[in-house]
């Protein structure tokens, strides 16, 4: 049969019609798309019984209540819970619990170093072999007379963990209990120098109508996050005031009612220049100066001396009508709330800015009142038999701490982390043992790189993180405790908590992994070392100990999820606003940064919501939420003004080597027109080392970048930036 | 479709997010990852493939310092109703019927299995919600576990986006249904975003219903598209007649201003499409 051109043509094109027309291709095509996309690697999440169970979120100081969906055995979501944090908000790294919980850097099992420090060569050992081997190193020290050379660093020392803690230092015979520093180190003098109350700041934000903040990033993790926005929201609602005080637009700046871009590290002189308004122009609450406050007058003669508007108007780079608008918008609201303490709160800071703060406070009448600030006593709930040191430990005890914390020298400071890490460079044979609980100092603290050096220097560093952490990676034994999802601990509030709070974190889930609660570890440690140490653990487990601690709390506790003390109502009883203290440390420098005219640039870090920086990493969820352009790729940005850009002939999105006195890193160019020209910013929270691909490497680490800056009046590590130079790459 | 409840009238759910109040904190994008089993890779920096439900967009009123103001702005799937209820960009051009309109609740559907991955949605939608699998998703080694049954994970080759927490709207149905056949409450049904807003700014409900706090916000015209009798509050795009049901809250010009598209010589909040294509 011949084809000819007329058959083929008809064949093709009835063939594509009838091909396109019946429904085989589309099904196929249907069917093979369907059967590509059901390739077995696509998890299907198990279904189950649906359960909550509420705790509370350890994993800033805020403390805020969460509730945990599970889904039978396994947690699938973490959710605000309405009874404490009000309406039920909730921050992001407080979603991202579970992925810490469930996430691959967790420690498995207890580990021992083999190889270097810092290669990550574990061997895994049993629990046993853990502790003895803790128990027999510290007893070795003990017997040869140096107890005191053992050092212990908690992230807080509230609560009934750190206080077993610091029962087992005393009992062993070490007065080397360290907190990682904190604004809360500069509040903690200011209440104790100018009210004799020994505890913290309790703010009340909720109430005040004015809210004044030396740079405290109340949007972006101050104090108890969610606790902290919601009350600036409640503050829009009924028109209140924000006056934010900071050379950066910040978060916070964005959403205040005024913006001062104050010079940086003039702070205190503009608290000062507000102060000289107030009382120049007599908008003082002269009903509680005449009842509570001392050194009145020495007060208002140092500021009519020193701190005029004109003259504060050149120092602080805000003008003296704004000044004397602020100070009389402040001194003329109902209740005003001056707050202290950097961006998050992560530096104690300047102990003279922290005063000069409290005192606008106190001028206004605003201490100890609704909408004012509270001198909190410390929790007092933990009521144990008193520790009976042996003559080992009495020994150790009456020895100087390492950091020279409370004594002569720096009479106001409790926690001087920042030279313990001096100490062991400069005197290697002062510490032959760290003990680290929840806290990430290798990466955490200022310059970073010297502390790691630190470290080297210490012979026996035990950690007891629940994740592969830069000071985990630094460890001789990693001793890992339960995540705060898997465990019951007290956790009392002290983030600003105007009502006296107890949280209560308890078992969302049972404990994945051969981890251990760090409480239980503590009393095993102690009855596994001989003498005086083991008599202080009375208590079978930590369980035992919690329960007897919280008493007839722990009913209510179970129940609520926390406890609060309603009765707290104690009025100031006296305020000292000036008195020879006061007035020495009012006279002392203010800290300033390191660096000189070689460096041009101010490097500040900055604090966002969006980036962990305390002990817990940041979560690849909250990575995703960066903007690209605070992270690109695995480079780091640094933010500065277009107009100092320009100066330098340089543009956005370029690669630039930032260098500072304490080192240099490559990042890249951000030009945001709300940081101050002069002024370079870059954020804390990146930059890791440790942990896995969805975090370790990303950015650069600012603490690589900056260093402790001791605060004159105190002692204090009172870093807020660095001088800085910026080359083209 | 299967539709029960059908004795109750149409609802409209929609937002409210008071731009004055947002941070940018990203709970809400969070809370929707974590509740929408939102994948993520190691390096999330390319934004166009960085899938995000929800995303906070950051604006500038590009005054130089110290003039310079910032606003957030968080962007869901806008459920647009279209100039004729159903018409939605996305769903007119949808081939598979994967994506549709319900018209008993306003919410723009999207059915995995039922997505062959055209991205023709993804062209037509104006407000980018709409995300393409490149990749299977992964979760690093463990992390599967806490994986929610609600939402399924999605593979590769299909397009996702924001369903306004359908999952939460079908257990809220279901159990006002067994409960009597009773309308849903407000606090029963609410977006995972809005539940973690710490500043309150999100309000989510029936825009039909004047109990919801999210009518008594915007005051919805229903007869000129659902604009808001509201002077403060938006809709982003709004003279394209997508008629979406996120509404925005700005006391400030810039920001309102900012919602839209303007050409130079015309007066900003000028109702209508531009010049020309009317």
């Amino acid at each position: 049969m011949k084809l000819s051109r007329r058959c083929f043509l008809s064949f093709v094109i009835g063939g594509a019609a009838g091909t396109t027309l019946s429904p085989l291709p589309w099904k196929m095509m249907d069917d093979v798309a369907i059967w590509s996309q059901n390739w077995p690697w696509t998890p299907v999440p198990p279904d189950g019984e649906y359960t909550y169970v509420q705790s509370t979120c350890t994993l800033c100081p805020g403390h805020c209540g969460i509730l945990v969906r599970k889904v039978d055995a396994r947690a699938v979501k973490i959710e605000g819970r309405k009874e404490n944090s009000l309406e039920g908000g909730i921050c992001p790294l407080g979603l991202s619990g579970l992925q810490l919980l469930y996430g691959p850097t967790r420690i498995q099992a207890p580990l021992k170093r083999v190889g270097e420090r810092g290669q990550g060569h574990w061997q895994t050992i049993t629990w046993k072999q853990a502790i003895d081997e803790v128990a027999g190193k510290l007893t070795e020290i003990r017997t040869r007379g140096n107890p005191q050379s053992v050092a212990c660093l908690v992230p807080t020392d509230a609560g009934t963990v750190p206080q077993l803690l610091q029962r087992l230092m005393t009992a062993y015979g070490s007065p080397n209990f360290l907190r990682m520093p904190s604004a809360d180190d500069a509040y903690q003098a200011v209440l104790r120098l100018t009210q004799g109350v020994e505890g913290y700041a309790g703010l009340d934000v909720e109430n005040a109508d004015f809210i004044l903040s030396f740079g405290s990033a109340l949007l972006d993790g101050y104090g108890a996050p969610v606790r902290m926005i919601r009350a600036v929201s409640r503050l829009k609602e009924q028109k209140g005031t924000l006056v934010q005080i900071e050379p950066r637009l910040s978060d916070t700046a964005a959403k205040a009612d005024t913006w001062l871009p104050v010079k940086p590290g003039t702070e205190v002189d503009l608290a000062l220049g507000l102060a000289h308004v107030i009382i120049d122009r007599d908008l003082v609450d002269a009903g509680f100066i005449t009842a509570h406050v001392e050194g009145f007058d020495a007060f208002a003669m140092m500021v009519r001396e020193r701190y005029a508007p004109q003259a504060v108007a050149e120092t602080t780079g805000i003008d003296a009508e704004t000044i004397v608008r602020v100070a009389r918008a402040f001194a003329g609201a109902r209740r005003p709330l001056a707050l202290y303490g950097r961006g998050k709160g992560q530096t104690p800071g300047s102990l003279k800015e922290a005063l000069a703060v409290h005192a606008l406070n106190a001028l206004v009448g605003g201490i100890d009142r609704q909408g004012g600030v509270m001198g909190m006593p410390a929790h007092d709930y933990i009521h144990w038999p008193e520790v009976m040191p042996d003559a080992a430990a009495s020994a150790g005890l009456r020895a100087p701490r390492l950091d020279d914390a409370g004594g002569d020298r720096f009479p106001h400071a409790r926690h001087m982390v920042h030279r313990l890490i001096d100490k062991a460079l400069e005197a290697p044979g002062d510490i032959q043992a760290l003990l680290v609980t929840e806290a990430n100092p290798c990466h955490n603290l200022p310059d970073a790189s010297r502390v790691k050096a630190a470290f080297d220097n210490i012979p026996f560093v035990v950690s007891f993180s629940s994740f592969m952490d830069e000071t985990a990676m630094q460890a001789d034994l990693v001793l890992p405790n339960h995540v705060y999802l898997e465990r019951y601990e007290d956790v009392p509030v002290q983030a600003g908590a105007a009502k006296p709070t107890i949280g209560l974190c308890r078992p969302a889930v049972a404990p994945l992994y051969n981890t251990r609660h760090l409480g239980d570890v503590i009393i095993q440690i102690a009855k596994a070392m001989p003498g005086g140490v083991a008599d202080a653990f009375p208590w079978r487990n930590y369980e035992a100990c919690l329960r007897e601690t919280l008493g007839y709390r722990w009913e209510t506790m179970h129940r609520k999820g926390f406890w609060v003390d309603e009765g707290f109502g104690a009025a100031a009883d006296s305020f000292v606003l000036m008195d020879d203290t006061l007035g020495a440390i009012f006279m002392a420098d203010s800290p300033v940064p390191a660096g000189d005219a070689a460096y041009p640039l101010l490097l500040v870090p900055y604090d966002s919501i969006r980036l962990a920086s305390r002990y817990a990493g940041n979560p690849p969820f909250m990575v995703k939420t960066l903007e690209d352009t605070v992270l690109q790729g695995q480079e780091g940005f640094v933010e500065i003004n277009p107009d100092t850009a320009a100066e330098q002939g340089l543009h956005q999105g370029q690669m630039v080597v930032l260098t500072t006195p304490v080192g240099e890193a490559r990042v890249r160019l951000h030009l945001n027109e709300g940081t101050m020209p002069g002024l370079a910013a870059m954020p804390r929270g990146l930059g890791h080392t440790a942990y896995d691909g969805y975090l370790a490497g990303k950015g650069v680490n600012i603490n690589q970048l900056i260093g402790a800056v001791q605060d004159p009046a105190s002692g204090l590590d009172a870093v807020w930036g660095i001088r800085a130079k910026l080359t083209k790459v | 479709m299967k539709q029960t409840q059908t004795q109750h009238r149409p609802k409209r759910y929609g937002m409210a997010i008071d731009l004055d109040k947002c941070t940018g904190c990203g709970s809400c994008m969070v809370a929707c990852f974590a509740e929408n089993n939102v994948p993520f890779r190691q390096d999330e920096t390319n934004k166009l493939l960085s899938i995000t439900w929800l995303r906070v967009y950051r604006i500038t009123n590009n005054k130089k310092f110290p003039h310079t103001e910032v606003c957030y702005i968080p962007r869901p799937c806008q459920h647009c109703a279209g100039q004729h209820e159903g018409h939605s960009p996305c769903v007119s051009v949808c081939p598979a019927t994967a994506t549709d309109y319900s018209i008993y609740t306003g919410i723009v559907s999207q059915i995995y299995t039922r997505c062959f991955g055209c991205r023709y949605c993804m062209v037509a939608c104006p407000y980018h919600v709409r995300y393409f699998n490149w990749w299977d998703p992964v979760w690093p080694a463990g992390m599967e576990r806490y994986l929610s049954p609600n939402v399924s994970p999605r593979m590769r080759g299909v397009v996702e986006k924001c369903s306004f927490c359908f999952h939460r709207y079908q257990l809220a149905r279901d159990k006002a249904y067994t409960e009597g056949k009773r309308e849903i409450r407000e606090q029963e049904y609410q977006t995972a975003c809005a539940q973690a807003c710490p500043a309150g700014a999100i309000v989510f409900g029936d825009l039909n219903e004047p109990r919801h706090a999210v009518n008594r916000i915007v005051q919805p015209d229903p007869d000129n598209h659902y604009k808001a009798r509201n002077p403060s509050a938006f809709r982003l795009l709004e003279r394209l007649g997508t008629d979406p049901k996120v509404y925005y809250l700005s006391s400030r010009e810039w920001v309102r201003e900012a919602g839209d598209n303007y050409l130079a010589d015309e007066q900003p909040g000028a109702l209508g499409p531009p010049r020309g294509q009317g």
